[in-house]
């Protein structure tokens, strides 16, 4: 995309078609080399007046064997084989050398490597490593990425290890989405859902008199059992791809070998030309006295044994915000103290929204207190936790007794105690997240990240999935396309549900500047709440559209019901360069929320 | 029923108008409104003719009086139901099972369509358009008549007169008892009792979804149809949702044709039908017989030959150019009564909007009626946008087609247990890069949230490339939308596992 704005939506096919073109003919080179390095034991690429190639040339001379050298300052397409070289490698300058389809780098390293024994092991055997690639973490990122790799004929590792919470709740393969994220949070959601249909239903003629209360536990039985079935499916999907599968812990120990540390602490160490790094994040404690003892994390709190009973949820994450929705939904009694702002980096019109709902419905706020200390009165399951708080903003403090304390307050990589120093991998001291560049390579040019871990992405399910798999096919199959993190569609499943796709308002004032910007905004009835008795003027939809590029929607909110699924297809529709025009143009499903866009805007 | 928008000046019990309408439906209200906007004198004339069972409504068409609106609603009261089914995987302690109360849902049903009603009123009078509740018919090209309650007779005469008159469900008045025991869904959205045991004949959507929701609320229903369900929908997709109905509890009589309906001395309704291929005579008893067989343009009682309006000899439906005009210069047709439109309303609002801005706002906008999504409120909501697959097929060769589809199962169904086997996703695509998308067809819950977009996108010229670019959201059924990746010509099995 060329557009000069950095995230504002691409154009159309027309502004896509020269890059098209130009992007065949880079496949097609990146085909050939790939092809040089796959078929020749020694592939040098050079240039004839380089000494640093000399030496190389020399070298493998000195040792007998035969080497194929393509000398860039001899063909017409030099400059253009360098650059694709330097896509594949990271490295810009020659010689860059391959051994038995190993990258093994520039003169230094060649030489490097032939002093530490390592190049003779890659001329004498086939692969010198025991696996094309390893990635560490088996969530969405790495499998997705894993599964694309061994479709392409690769021998893979994945290496997964689920460190207990300090609560020790720990569970299978598969990553915080299946495990402890979006599957178990949408199936409560779903579940606190059908509790206001319950409600709804009786409007809609259905019968029946008594209090329906809520069964924790037949619940979450029935999700562990489900989320069970997904670890399962995985390890057999794996299976089936004769991907390698280890539950171990991975630490890195030197430049291609990991340690691989299991349940028992036993060691075995692997080799591979190539890591992919997919070990995501955990949830963050506050650091305060009693956090780890007494708080449960959303690590817990889907295959908890008891109902949590009344609670506080600390935090204004989206995490936080969902599961105090749900929990509320079930009749329990809900607190959510936040420190500062809801949803930080959401459109902060909407995530007010999101919170005037919720304490609408019975959700409690306290607002700016952060805790100070946690205390149990009782053990139990659940026990009695006395909390104390103080003010953010002047001396007060409160306290309170709850059932429960849930942290939600942020989320933490997991990438400080897998050896990356050992092998030079950066990472930000600060955030703990990996730095990559566009093609999710870190500063080890053989060492790549994907997923949460990875610095400035979104941390999302579906990006980690398409990065990882695309990854896959940038490294072993003859794809140069990259992941594309512009537009990225979420929704928050909170009770009331909020949609978005591109800029929030704040955002696309800071970028466009307010006077170009014109946005369209709207409340909403749905015909569904309408018999059911429930709250005009709550749902919301509005648009951010740029003046000066054709009324180009460059920002979608929705606040109602299903804004998952309404959203997914507005973020389609952005990807091809949607218009407050065509928008217009297009006739609305009638009579269903998603039509808001084309009807009242 | 009947809408004319018409802008009026007043000489004792004649009136002279700058645009005028005939019908109060949805979009004559809406063009009517518009024109008020523009500053022109406006009034709506809107008649409901009762239905032979007496059913009769107010202000705003068949959209909202005998349409969408109590449609959706119904079809709500069914997934709730189903709803109360799940609600026990889930950990409600519900105990089952749970019996629906017709009445009340009606009633709730009932009061909303009048507040509806209501408001239309309220809102032609916040906009200065004069409302006359009466049956007009045309005099000449300028003018209508009609006769008021007190059966005082009014002329109204205007410059511009819009048709939108809309359509009535069709009766099969060769079959003997059809039109003295049949009702249509002009009357079942407004039935005080619970309709029992009830046959729909006909395979249109409006018989497939009263069927789908009166299956939902408990109810034995049994539809017949003589041949293809959902005629013009894509044929792979409509037969899903029968297979789905049909697992769900809906009783099917394919190929089968009624012959006459009888009452029998209990009250019951004897129904005798005939196999077509075999030619057998078969009887069955119900409580109600719903006929779902079509619509006809509601055109008859306007004299439209007194004005000179062409209508077609086969629909009677009035032709129109594309600017909605009729042979009459200044006599325009916008809605179901028009020929070859898609009868939906949103359709037929926008039609009417631009209508208006053409004759007084400047504009010369017209209408594009490719690409108009629609959604199917049967059970399993089938969402669909563009051509259909046979369509694509008969357009652009089998070999310029790629068709990519999934099976997948929706979260929220594996706790409650429910079965998946028909939820589905096919996008159709030209088989040339960049594979521009011809056609979407969603069946799944909330398959009108998910079109919606799609429509969207499509309306913006999307190829699968870019459709394919576009980051799903997790977990939802539309993500899988944005996750085709098997083709039919593939032959590979495209349903979804994990993530």
């Amino acid at each position: 995309m060329q557009r000069s704005p950095p995230l504002s939506p691409g154009p159309c096919a027309a502004g896509d078609a020269p890059n098209r073109r130009s992007g065949h003919a880079r496949e097609e080179l990146r085909r050939r080399l790939r092809g040089l390095i796959e078929r020749s034991r020694v592939m040098i690429f050079s240039k004839s007046y380089c000494p640093h190639s000399t030496r190389v040339k020399e070298l493998f001379s000195s040792l007998g064997v035969e080497c194929n050298v393509l000398e860039l300052d001899q063909v017409d397409d030099g400059a253009k084989v360098q650059e694709v070289l330097s896509e594949i490698t990271n490295q810009k300058t020659v010689p860059n050398v391959f051994v038995n389809k190993v990258h093994v780098g520039g003169c230094d390293q060649t030489l490097q490597a032939y002093q530490s024994g390592l190049l003779q092991k890659l001329l004498q055997e086939d692969s010198a490593y025991d696996y094309d690639l390893i990635i560490v973490g088996g969530g969405s990122g790495g499998l997705s990425c894993a599964k694309e790799a061994a479709i392409l004929g690769k021998k893979v590792m994945v290496l997964d290890f689920v460190v207990p919470s300090p609560q020790g709740t720990s569970w299978g393969l598969g990553g915080t989405c299946v495990n402890v994220g979006c599957i178990p949070k949408k199936l409560m959601h779903q579940a606190a859902l059908l509790g206001q249909a319950l409600c709804d239903s009786r409007k809609f003629g259905w019968e029946y008199n008594q209090q329906v209360k809520h069964n924790w536990e037949t619940m979450t039985k029935a999700i562990q059992n489900h989320i069970s079935s997904l670890n399962w499916g995985y390890r057999l999907s794996l299976r089936e791809k004769a991907v390698a599968y280890v539950n171990s812990y991975g630490e890195f120990v030197e430049h291609h070998k990991i340690k691989a540390t299991n349940k028992k602490g036993q060691e075995t160490y692997y080799t591979a030309a190539q890591f992919v790094i997919a070990t995501g994040e955990r949830p963050r404690y506050l650091g305060i006295q009693g956090d780890k003892e007494y708080c449960i994390t959303s690590d817990d709190l889907f295959s908890l044994p008891y109902c949590p009973g009344k609670t506080l949820v600390v935090g204004a994450s989206y995490v936080a915000l969902e599961c105090a929705g749900f929990l509320a939904g079930f009749g329990l009694d809900v607190t959510v103290m936040v420190r500062s702002i809801l949803l930080r980096g959401f459109d902060q019109e909407m995530a007010e929204k999101v919170g005037s709902y919720m304490e609408q419905h019975g959700v409690k706020f306290l607002r700016k207190f952060i805790p100070v200390m946690i205390q149990q009165l009782e053990k139990g399951s659940p026990g009695k936790l006395k909390v104390l708080a103080k003010s953010t903003e002047g001396t007060e403090t409160i306290e309170g007794v709850y059932n429960t304390v849930l942290l939600a307050i942020g989320r933490d990589s997991c990438t400080r105690k897998m050896g990356l120093e050992k092998i030079g991998v950066k990472i930000n001291e600060k955030s703990g997240k990996i730095p990559v560049n566009d093609v999710e390579q870190t500063s080890v040019p053989y060492v790549y990240a994907v997923g949460d871990v990875s610095e400035g992405k979104p941390e999302l399910t579906p990006v980690a999935i398409q990065s990882g798999k695309l990854l896959a096919r940038r490294l072993f199959g003859a794809s140069l396309e990259k992941c594309d993190y512009i537009n990225v569609p979420t929704t928050v499943f909170t009770p009331l549900e909020y949609g978005c796709c591109g800029l929030a308002e704040e955002k696309a004032i800071e970028v466009y500047k307010k006077e170009n910007l014109e946005i369209y905004h709207t409340l909403f009835w749905p015909l569904e709440w309408t018999v059911a008795g429930r709250e005009n003027n709550t749902c919301y939809a509005k648009i951010i559209c740029n003046k000066l590029d054709h009324d180009r929607v460059i920002g979608f909110h929705i606040l109602g019901p299903n804004a998952g699924e309404v959203t997914q297809g507005f973020a389609a529709a952005m990807k091809c360069g949607l218009t407050k025009q065509l928008l217009d143009d297009t006739i609305g499903i009638h009579p269903t929320c998603g039509e808001v866009g084309n009807r009242r805007f | 029923m009947a809408a004319m928008a018409v802008a009026l000046r007043g000489l004792g019990g004649r009136f002279r108008w700058r645009t005028q309408a005939v019908a109060g439906g949805v979009r004559g209200a809406a063009r009517g409104a518009a024109a008020a906007q523009l500053g022109r004198k406006v009034a709506v004339v809107d008649y409901v003719e009762p239905s032979p069972q007496g059913t009769r409504w107010g202000l705003g068409g068949t959209c909202v009086n005998v349409g969408c609106i109590p449609k959706k609603l119904m079809h709500q009261a069914a997934l709730l139901g189903g709803l109360i089914q799940d609600a026990p995987h889930y950990g409600w302690e519900v105990a089952q099972p749970v019996p629906h109360d017709w009445r009340k849902m009606a009633e709730a049903v009932q009061n909303h369509v009048k507040s509806l009603n209501w408001g239309h009123r309220v809102q032609l009078q916040d906009r200065k358009v004069k409302y006359f509740n009466i049956k007009a018919s045309f005099v000449d090209e300028h003018t209508v008549c009609g006769v008021a309650k007190g059966g005082k007779e009014i002329l109204l005469s205007a410059d511009h007169i819009i048709i939108a008159t809309g359509g009535r469900p069709r009766y099969p008045t060769h079959i003997e008892g059809a039109l003295e025991y049949g009702i249509t869904s002009d009357d079942i959205f407004w039935l005080k009792e619970s309709p029992g045991k009830t046959l729909v004949v006909g395979a249109s959507y409006v018989a497939l979804e009263c069927a789908g929701f009166l299956t939902g609320i408990g109810l034995d229903t049994t539809v017949m149809i003589r041949s293809i369900p959902l005629r013009g929908f894509d044929q792979q997709m409509s037969s899903m949702v029968i297979e789905h109905m049909a697992s769900h509890g809906t009783q099917f009589l394919r190929g089968c044709a009624p012959s006459r309906v009888r009452r029998l001395p209990d009250g019951h309704l004897q129904v005798t039908w005939e196999d077509c291929t075999t030619g057998k005579e078969d009887t069955g008893t119900f409580d109600t017989v719903l006929w779902a067989i079509g619509r006809v343009p509601d055109t008859r009682s306007l004299n439209l030959e007194k004005a000179g309006v062409d209508t077609s000899p086969d629909t009677q439906k009035i032709l129109v150019d594309s600017r909605e005009g009729t042979s009459v210069p200044h006599i325009y047709a916008i809605g179901d009564v028009v020929e070859g439109r898609p009868e939906l309303t949103p359709t037929a609002i926008m039609a009417g909007r631009l209508l208006v801005q053409r004759l007084f706002g400047g504009s010369s906008d017209l209408m594009d009626y490719d690409n108009v999504p629609t959604t199917v409120f049967t059970p399993l909501e089938y969402g669909c946008v563009g051509l259909s697959e046979e369509e694509a097929v008969a357009r652009h060769g089998q070999e310029h087609v790629e068709v990519y589809h999934a099976h997948y199962k929706p979260l929220e169904f594996t706790v409650a247990g429910r079965d998946a086997s028909q939820c589905y996703v096919k996008m159709v695509c030209l088989r040339e890069p960049p594979q521009l998308v011809l056609g979407l067809h969603f069946l799944g819950p909330n398959a009108g949230e998910v079109t919606q977009g799609l429509a969207l996108g499509i309306k913006c010229g999307a190829s699968y490339a870019q459709v394919m670019r576009t980051v799903g959201i997790h977990p939802t059924c539309s993500e899988e939308v944005v996750k085709l990746r098997i083709s039919k010509r593939s032959g590979l099995d495209p349903t979804v596992t994990g993530c």
